[in-house]
């Protein structure tokens, strides 16, 4: 029998999702520098070799992702960082790889915007950017960790989820948990679960790069084995050759585009609900947002208030079924956000037709959102 | 030996969406008979485009083959060869995707010195939206958004190149093919990185707003305007002014990044993992 080696740590977030890559087989990184989230680029600098892998610094964000689009396409699992302004130029290839099905994660430490906004300072202003920002209606997964810990799972979690569904994933971290320090218990190696891009079993003259399986999910070959074919981000039909007038192709291949991600969609969306079994009100929470909100709700209970948190890990897709459950059991559903009301809609549309609110609670000068504002608002719900 | 084209093309993605008279499948079929003559086999190489006309070469041809966004094929081409170092990598691109949108990955592509073909199809417009002017446009020239001519000076691709540390450069044009496929032969055996530019006619979306409606009066221009790089060592520059330098301009030997960056992972190995 082996022993199980948990490390503990004082780590980082930034420095966590960088170590959380190469344990879920990230072996390439190309990057851009852009505050908060250059240490990841610089400990993947560091490391990568150390494992065989590859770091490359390009010369601008659009660069990058596109390198590590082509790294992906290689068969190599790939990952990027960045923050909005970063963020935005990655968006292009970023669609490519939603389109084309090519796994890949991209890390958005988030700062304020909008523009180059506050550089230094956290912000939660990327949550429309990071399901929309790319043109089209494209699948997005986007993962979202309010502890270092978390930014750890969910990093290989997002490795996980693109090689899985091969589909690009977006983890949406922040200034505050990206350079926040705490104490971390890593896991063991053994107990990580690595996913790899499933592999096609038929020949070459059988295989079509696109033909999806049950799960709407295209088995994988790497090129330059045999299997000589091609992948275009125009419409495209299951050999990967452009049908850019196919009407019928093209609806089949956007329907499968989102199926693939629907059709895992209790896997994917990850919710945390702390004393929530008789809340009365309830604050639905992500990021860094998340830690003033658990203080405010264990506040509240103090002073025997019944208040709980629906803590989201997955902000896309939308986890509604957390939301939904709770629609008639609590008054209100208090979404504080670091940005001037984004996910506040979503939970607005999961309340339709439900006897609670939704009830923002916004801050964005580059301040977190304190405890006691949240307290405050949990008291005012009559 | 002769070298059967048809060989290496996806004939059941015929027809081809190019104009009559369009240079873009002259050039097409000197990378192929280059890569034939250089001696790969189809599995190794691995041939990526980005947007327009010149994009359309790749899922034609029996390769490893995937188009990529507008002007990022070199950026897409740079994670995938290090991501596959063993695969001869080429990327197809033209006038607007290279020199334009993607300009300044051209320039760090080059700086990088990393193993990549490059063949810049160069028919001085964007002839895939119908007609507009490209940075390499000649100036003066009419198109469909410089309806009084272009007042944009163009500029030499080739120099951009040179003087952005490619170590293998060469320039040649439609009319003058059997150089074009020395060229780009040479440039596949080249260690580094590499970029043939060919000059090419486009007389539907070029030539009829330029006095020169048919592709054989583009033809003859290449012809009447391309100065061999050696007779034009001999020349001054007036009587260069307006002509085409073609042939072998760049040949150097210098570090390739994948090379070097074997040498990293191997130096970091040795001084232990994490």
């Amino acid at each position: 029998m082996t022993t199980m080696k948990r490390q503990v740590k004082l780590l980082q977030g930034n420095e966590a999702c960088a170590m959380a890559a190469i344990a879920a087989g990230v072996r390439f990184f190309a990057g851009y520098p852009i505050t908060p989230a250059t240490e990841i680029a610089e400990i993947m600098a560091q490391e990568l070799p150390k494992v065989g892998g590859t770091f490359i610094q390009m010369e601008d964000e659009l660069a990058s992702m596109a390198a590590v689009v082509g790294a992906s396409i290689g068969g190599v699992k790939s990952l990027t960082a960045t923050s909005g302004p970063g963020f935005t130029l990655k968006q292009e290839n970023l669609g490519y790889a939603a389109m084309v099905q090519v796994p890949c994660v991209v890390v958005n430490v988030q700062r304020g915007g909008p523009s180059t906004g506050m550089p230094t300072l956290p912000a939660q202003m990327d949550v429309m950017q990071a399901r929309w920002g790319t043109h089209g209606d494209h699948p997005i997964i986007v993962l979202c960790p309010s502890t270092v810990y978390e930014f750890y799972m969910l990093t290989i979690k997002a490795v996980n989820f693109s090689e899985m569904l091969r589909t690009p994933v977006i983890v949406l971290s922040d200034a505050v948990v990206g350079h926040l320090r705490e104490k971390v218990v890593l896991p063991d190696v053994s107990e990580i679960e690595l996913v790899e891009r499933k592999k096609a079993a038929v020949p070459p003259e059988e295989y079509l790069p696109f033909k999806p399986d049950a799960d709407d999910v295209p088995s994988y070959v790497p090129y330059g084995k045999g299997y000589r074919y091609h992948m275009t981000s125009n419409n495209y039909d299951e050999g990967g050759y452009p049908a850019t007038n196919n009407h019928q192709v093209a609806e089949t291949l956007l329907r499968r585009l989102h199926n693939k991600v629907e059709k895992r969609r209790a896997e994917i969306t990850m919710t945390e609900e702390i004393m929530m079994d008789d809340a009365e009100v309830a604050v639905f929470a992500y990021g860094c947002t998340a830690r003033s909100a658990q203080s405010a709700v264990e506040a509240a209970r103090a002073q025997g208030l019944k208040a709980g948190l629906i803590k989201a890990l997955t902000l896309w897709p939308f986890p509604r079924e957390a939301v939904e459950k709770y629609g008639d059991q609590v008054k209100a559903v208090i979404v504080p956000e670091m940005n001037m009301g984004q996910l506040v809609g979503e939970v607005e549309r999961a309340l339709k037709d439900k006897q609670a609110c939704a009830r923002p609670l916004n801050r964005f000068d580059g301040k977190m959102i304190t405890p006691e504002q949240i307290a405050r608002a949990i008291k005012e719900v009559k | 030996m002769a070298v059967h084209v048809q060989d290496y093309l996806r004939m059941h993605k015929m027809p081809h969406i190019w104009c009559p008279g369009c240079g873009t499948g002259i050039a097409l079929g000197a990378v192929v008979r280059a890569i034939h003559h250089a001696g790969y086999s189809r599995d190794e190489v691995m041939v990526i485009t980005g947007i327009g006309c010149s994009a359309r070469t790749n899922a034609i041809i029996d390769f490893n083959t995937f188009q990529t966004t507008h002007g990022r094929a070199l950026s897409f081409a740079t994670g995938f060869k290090l991501a596959r170092p063993e695969m001869k990598v080429v990327v197809i691109t033209g006038d607007g995707d290279g020199a334009g949108i993607g300009g300044n990955h051209l320039i760090h592509t080059c700086r990088r010195n990393i193993d990549i073909t490059t063949v810049l199809i160069n028919n001085g417009i964007y002839g895939m939206t119908g007609g507009q002017y490209s940075p390499l446009t000649p100036p003066g020239s009419y198109a469909t958004t410089a309806p009084y001519g272009t007042i944009e000076p163009s500029f030499d691709v080739c120099k951009l190149a040179e003087g952005a540390g490619a170590t293998y450069v060469g320039r040649a044009t439609a009319y003058h093919v059997a150089l074009l496929e020395r060229l780009i032969t040479r440039a596949l055996k080249h260690e580094g990185f590499s970029l043939v530019e060919a000059i090419t006619q486009c007389p539907i979306g070029y030539g009829r707003r330029n006095k020169m409606r048919s592709a054989a009066e583009m033809l003859k221009w290449q012809k009447d305007h391309a100065v061999d790089v050696k007779a034009a060592a001999a020349m001054n520059p007036e009587q260069l002014a307006g002509k085409i330098i073609i042939g072998e301009l760049v040949n150097k030997s210098a570090p390739e990044y994948t090379a070097q960056y074997k040498k990293i992972v191997e130096q970091a190995q040795k001084e232990g993992a994490i």
